[in-house]
């Protein structure tokens, strides 16, 4: 599974970007997307091409998390949206990977967290594998939508404290590398 | 009245100083990583995103430092401007960015927080809140959290125009607003209403949730207050127009 996530400002400015890979099942944490390193704009137009969608559904439904809202099949991309009140949009590209890999050998230091999905949404046997991979391979299951909305909300609270700083005007480009860190390691907890 | 509150709950923001002692944990990897990017950060090791969002939620500053802020802010603007029109146009501007980081805020700790009351009185205190979709829900959360957050209690009123002409009009009425505590307006200037600050934070709200509007501060004293004051919220066409599309499609 691997992630394009990126922020856009109420006037489609793009504020941040990040691309990271799953981390849950034995991932590396490294995308690999199905486009070749010299198409990765491709990411960026699919996102923004899901756009419009989003603007009609921000009315049409009340809450923050969109959930899944548009796939683009040619790529096999999955788009998740989520609507900060103050109208930044945080788009979720995810794209599974190519081969329905086996290569999932669950190690036992990432269960931590898979047990902990699993407990709650799958009662597997084998635990971590079983849950893990259903994140993974299924984009559009409920295990998958609250995981990403975990992640959201973790993102969220790290762009309020963003906006909450005096040095930031909103519309600018987010740099701090303190949040990059941070989105980071949100990806690497939920996804 | 003698002795009005000396800690008076004014904008509970993040207060910088003082709580800097206050926990000292701090995930030595996050150091570690700043440290290595070069990024300069404060003595005490603590970047803004290691400092807790609802730490300060219910601190309150005093309203003698608020008072001698807001005084200083006016004087500021107050600088080159050429009318009163000029002048809360500035105070109005400065107050807008406000608008958009408290409506963040707002949401943050509604979330995180869920003992206190919901942001929407329709949701449980499980649910998140939702995002207003219509003009009265806005309202009510301008008139209601929004005023909480800020002066720790709710607006006085909320009335809509009864002119057929002007249905996009709404008014909030604050019959004694904190920002006007300590302001004398000179006689020759008596039609400014320094609250055209609080005007631009709600403007900022409105802008935020995707209601482009006008807001703006008028007098309008009675016997009993003195300082009553009207915010005068008038929307624009497009949201009117959404409004009645929302409305046919049965969307509160």
């Amino acid at each position: 599974m691997s992630y394009y996530f990126t922020i856009l400002s109420p006037t489609d400015v793009p504020l941040f970007n990040i691309a990271f890979g799953t981390s849950k099942s034995g991932g590396d944490g490294i995308a690999r997307f199905r486009f070749p390193d010299t198409a990765q704009y491709m990411n960026q137009f699919i996102i923004h091409s899901s756009l419009d969608i989003v603007e009609e559904a921000q009315w049409m439904n009340g809450n923050m998390y969109l959930k899944h809202i548009d796939t683009y099949p040619p790529a096999a991309a999955y788009i998740t949206a989520f609507l900060a009140p103050s109208g930044a949009r945080f788009l979720l590209l995810h794209q599974p990977p190519q081969l329905p890999s086996t290569t999932a050998p669950g190690n036992g230091s990432s269960s931590l967290l898979g047990s902990s999905f699993s407990s709650s949404a799958l009662s597997g046997g084998s635990s971590s594998r079983a849950s893990s991979s259903s994140i993974g391979a299924n984009p559009t299951s409920p295990q998958t939508e609250e995981a990403v909305r975990q992640f959201m909300n973790e993102v969220y609270e790290n762009y309020v404290k963003t906006m909450m700083s005096p040095f930031y005007r909103q519309g600018l480009e987010i740099k701090s590398p303190v949040f990059r860190s941070r989105v980071t390691a949100a990806g690497r907890k939920w996804l | 009245m003698a002795h009005p509150p000396r800690h008076s709950a004014m904008l509970s923001l993040s207060n910088s100083g003082s709580s800097a002692n206050s926990d000292k944990q701090q995930p030595p990897q996050q150091i570690q990583h700043i440290a290595n990017t070069g990024l300069r950060v404060p003595s005490n090791r603590k970047t803004i995103y290691d400092r807790h969002l609802n730490r300060s939620r219910n601190a309150e500053i005093s309203r003698s430092s608020f008072a001698f802020l807001f005084g200083e802010m006016v004087t500021y603007a107050q600088r080159r401007v050429t009318g009163i029109q000029d002048l809360e146009k500035r105070l109005n501007e400065q107050g807008y960015p406000m608008g958009l980081r408290l409506l963040d805020l707002l949401y943050y700790r509604t979330i995180t927080s869920s003992t206190s009351s919901s942001l929407a009185s329709s949701s449980t205190s499980t649910a998140p809140p939702n995002r207003p979709l219509r003009i009265l829900p806005l309202l009510h959360l301008i008139h209601g959290p929004l005023w909480r957050l800020l002066f720790n209690r709710p607006a006085d009123a909320l009335e809509h125009s009864v002119s057929p002409d002007t249905p996009n009009e709404y008014m909030i009425t604050d019959n004694d607003p904190l920002v006007n505590a300590y302001v004398s307006v000179p006689k020759e200037m008596h039609m400014l209403n320094c609250a055209a600050f609080v005007a631009g934070i709600i403007e900022g709200v409105c802008d935020g949730c995707g209601f482009e509007a006008k807001v703006t501060a008028h007098n309008q004293p009675t016997e009993l207050w003195p300082g009553r004051t009207i915010f005068l919220v008038r929307f624009g066409e497009s949201v009117m127009e959404r409004e009645k599309v929302l409305e046919r499609a049965g969307i509160k």
